[in-house]
């Protein structure tokens, strides 16, 4: 077959690159506004309600639940991909760290994550007015607001009014009860002033539309909902904008790079389909990039022309820099109060029904920014791993009977401790703000490695500083003093500064965002206040990458606020006739 | 998928009769029966070639097989609650286990083998044909990680691990999860920690949580 690249005759208003949160809210709001749009996605087509896990049983799958390559987070998530794809490599500059999650499919990553749906709050937006660190963002929290009032609107995400200044409330559904450790994890935070509130997660306890469902309960949000109880954006962004009859959705199709014309404008993006192998282009008038903070870096970087020499977008040699991942670090270990507890059905919602924001003041500490705390624990269905390691439970705390045994063993008295001991787990994990660094980048791979559909890849250059091995230090000592306040006994997790506090290497919290900073000054950044490229008036970004900061909040809802305001202000230039 | 194949599938996956005849089906119309068949979840392509693949080897011959049928049942006996850990099918669980994970395979293979040299030594028989008295002695000798002599180490850390994976097998199969008494995975209505449950613990939850959180209508 001769090799030849075919075009795609349709006339499009706008071409998104992927269908993931950012990719979704723009398909969702520029197709309802009556534009013709291409979503492409370099995974296949994906609907919970038919491509279904969920209520599966453990024995349902040959591995018991256990995690594969493909599907790192268990054979049972949603979410296809992970830290490792065949024949998609990444490399690392020696001596340096990064893991790059990714997730090729329809929805991408927001088939996965754990539905933490929080608002930045304006402190988030003015770092380094607050202690001189990183950069301020070019907007603030009043602009933002009244988007963020939109997606809960639409989406639906239950919490409490708490009226804490920098969490600011959102149009929230009502929580879930507590479970019966996270009732015993907030009496004993209240010993130390930390303060636990209901969490802030995208699951309807109430139904809001006809499209979609209420939570039922099963805690699987991870395995995506067949009725659409949660977030994800292939069922509440993608499917419904499908039904304007504006949209087509191109999947298996992986972008190679967006086309200029000799002014410099985009006038679409080249893909090769993964069906065929064939190469294709897309024509449109406006290019919106959402395919991840460091797949868009990855694809403006391998943009290149003569009037783009530096890569799409990239005058200002931002492209890439800036990257920065949430901190994580995590301890857990078991209640002896609870060994031996009573049965019945503790599922709940898809994770915690209760979380810790950031409390504490860090003028008064010896790091920057802050971190909220996620707890589990509980009665979880068995999986892959139960029962890993009772030796070091059964040598430890009395049996059922009252006795003191060696740990390990075999035999009835083994099987009795493994029902003795279920249920009694509880565990604890920071997620903190880590500051923007210039020295934190991804690049293209300088020693010219390319991927199995020829693309060169991303090089990655991270490491930690200081400020976020403090933070982590933080965590442990808070964690530790929480976990005696509540009776429990640490199995795991404890780590000292020969590994830097359990600090997690970059990538591993999967919220890198960064790469394609905001800002005013065209010199220092990427995008403007409105997602827009500097440089090239037709180009959004509308992922991860326009974050001037990552804040101690997951990033997803400021993904959606922010993707539904630059598509507004899209719309609005088509209006202009200004595109 | 071959015949033989397909039922070494059905085998080492618990599936409903439904499910059998469904494969039998195949069998005969020669079209492809994949493992989404077998396992009832949803699977990418890649991963059916996969699992079909590892389903279609095999790693222990059938000496190992039966010393692990011996090893696993005396890690997780039949009790007055539930069967054992063959009756739940664990040994099927650890021959696909460890094809999925290679890194247990080793661990394994050179335990069972040093069992039985340990078994010759002693006895001049293989593990499987020592007295069941003689099993236990050489099992209590390596059950327990922390009193263990030095030179049953190879034999403790062994047994750890496949005391790990018979317990995961058990307690993840349908017999052990209704041992366990886990009442989840299904529809329901999370109301809370029953009354009773908030008494033992000395708990209750305060005004605001009851006001704020989500009610249920009980006369509904």
């Amino acid at each position: 077959m001769p090799f030849q690249i075919k075009e795609n005759s349709n006339q499009y208003d706008v071409c998104i690159v992927g269908s993931g949160a950012g990719g979704g809210m723009a398909a969702y709001v520029l197709t309802q506004a009556g534009l013709k749009v291409v979503v492409l996605e370099a995974g296949p087509w994906y609907d919970p309600a038919k491509n279904v896990t969920q209520l599966k049983w453990p024995w349902e799958s040959l591995r018991r639940g256990a995690g594969t390559t493909f599907r790192p987070f268990g054979d049972f998530d949603a979410a296809y991909g992970g830290w490792e794809m065949e024949g998609e490599p990444y490399t690392r500059v020696p001596g340096t760290q990064f893991d790059w999650f990714r997730s090729r499919m329809l929805g991408g990553r927001t088939n996965h994550w754990g539905r933490i749906s929080l608002r930045f709050g304006p402190k988030d937006f003015k770092g380094k007015s607050h202690d001189g660190l990183g950069d301020d963002w070019p907007i603030g929290y009043d602009d933002v607001a009244p988007y963020y009032d939109k997606v809960d609107d639409l989406i639906g995400v239950f919490g409490s009014k708490e009226g804490i200044p920098n969490e600011p409330d959102g149009k929230f559904l009502p929580p879930p009860k507590p479970r019966l450790h996270e009732l015993i994890i907030k009496e004993a935070a209240g010993k130390q002033n930390i303060p636990v509130i209901p969490s802030r997660l995208s699951i309807l306890t109430k139904k809001i539309n006809e499209d979609r469902g209420a939570c039922f309960y099963c805690a699987q949000c991870n395995r995506g909902c067949t009725v659409y109880g949660d977030f994800s954006s292939s069922s509440c962004l993608i499917k419904p904008a499908t039904k304007t009859n504006n949209l087509d959705v191109i999947v298996n199709a992986m972008v190679r790079e967006v086309l200029t014309d000799e002014s410099g404008k985009a006038t679409g993006v080249s893909y090769v389909a993964k069906d065929d192998l064939q190469e294709y282009q897309i024509k449109a008038k406006v290019v919106v990039l959402a395919a991840s903070a460091c797949e868009s870096a990855r694809l403006l970087l391998n943009s290149k022309s003569k009037s783009h020499p530096n890569g799409l977008a990239n005058s200002s040699n931002v492209v890439g820099k800036y990257l920065h991942d949430s901190t994580g670090a995590a301890i857990g270990g078991v209640l002896p109060k609870l060994f031996g507890r009573k049965r019945y059905n503790e599922d709940g919602v898809g994770g915690m029904h209760v979380y810790t924001p950031w409390w504490l003041d860090n003028k008064k500490l010896n790091f920057p920014r802050g971190y909220h705390i996620e707890y589990w624990g509980g009665m979880g269905m068995p999986g892959y791993g139960f029962g890993f390691g009772i030796q070091g439970l059964n040598g430890r705390f009395p049996d059922r009977n009252g006795n003191q045994k060696t740990g390990g063993g075999y035999g009835t008295a083994l099987k009795d401790d493994y029902r003795y001991y279920w249920g009694a787990n509880v565990g604890m994990a920071g997620r903190g703000e880590a500051i923007a660094l210039e020295s934190n980048y991804c690049e293209i791979d300088p020693n010219g490695t390319v991927d199995k559909f020829g693309i060169p890849v991303l090089r990655f250059n991270y490491k930690w500083s200081d400020h976020e091995v403090q933070q982590a230090k933080h965590m442990q000592e808070t964690f530790q003093e929480m976990m005696h306040n509540m009776g429990a006994v640490i199995t795991w997790g404890i780590a000292g500064p020969e590994t830097n506090y359990g600090l997690e290497a970059p990538g591993r919290i999967i919220h890198e965002v960064g790469t394609t900073r905001m800002g005013n000054d065209p010199k220092r950044s990427v995008v403007n206040k409105f997602n827009q490229a500097h440089d090239c008036k037709n180009l959004f970004v509308v992922d991860g990458g326009p974050f001037v900061s990552q804040a101690d909040k997951n990033p997803t809802w400021t993904i959606l606020a922010l993707s539904w305001r630059a598509s507004d202000y899209i719309i609005e230039q088509f209006k202009q006739q200004n595109v | 998928m071959k015949r033989r194949d397909s039922l070494k599938a059905i085998a080492l996956t618990a599936i409903s009769s439904g499910v059998l005849l469904q494969s039998c089906d195949t069998d005969k119309k020669e079209t492809v029966a994949t493992p989404v068949k077998t396992t009832g979840i949803d699977r990418h392509p890649f991963e059916q070639v996969r699992d079909e693949k590892l389903l279609s080897e095999k790693f222990f011959d059938e000496h190992e097989m039966n010393t692990i049928k011996v090893l696993i049942d005396v890690i997780i006996p039949k009790d007055e609650t539930s069967g054992s850990a063959t009756d739940a099918g664990v040994h099927d669980f650890i021959e696909f286990i460890v094809k999925d994970m290679p890194r247990h395979q080793l661990s394994l293979r050179g335990g069972l083998k040093w069992l039985d040299v340990q078994c010759l030594k002693r006895h001049n028989k293989t593990f499987i044909d020592c007295s069941s008295e003689q099993q236990l002695t050489l099992v209590d000798e390596i059950a327990y990680p922390e009193k263990v002599k030095p030179e049953m180490k190879q034999g403790a850390t062994f047994f750890n691990l496949l005391r790990d994976l018979t317990a995961t097998g058990f307690f993840t199969s349908e017999m052990g999860l209704k041992d366990l008494g886990y009442a989840g995975n299904k529809p329901n209505q999370w109301d809370g920690v029953p009354k009773e449950v908030l008494d033992q613990y000395g708990l209750k939850y305060d005004e605001r949580i009851l006001k704020e959180s989500v009610q249920w209508d009980t006369n509904e």
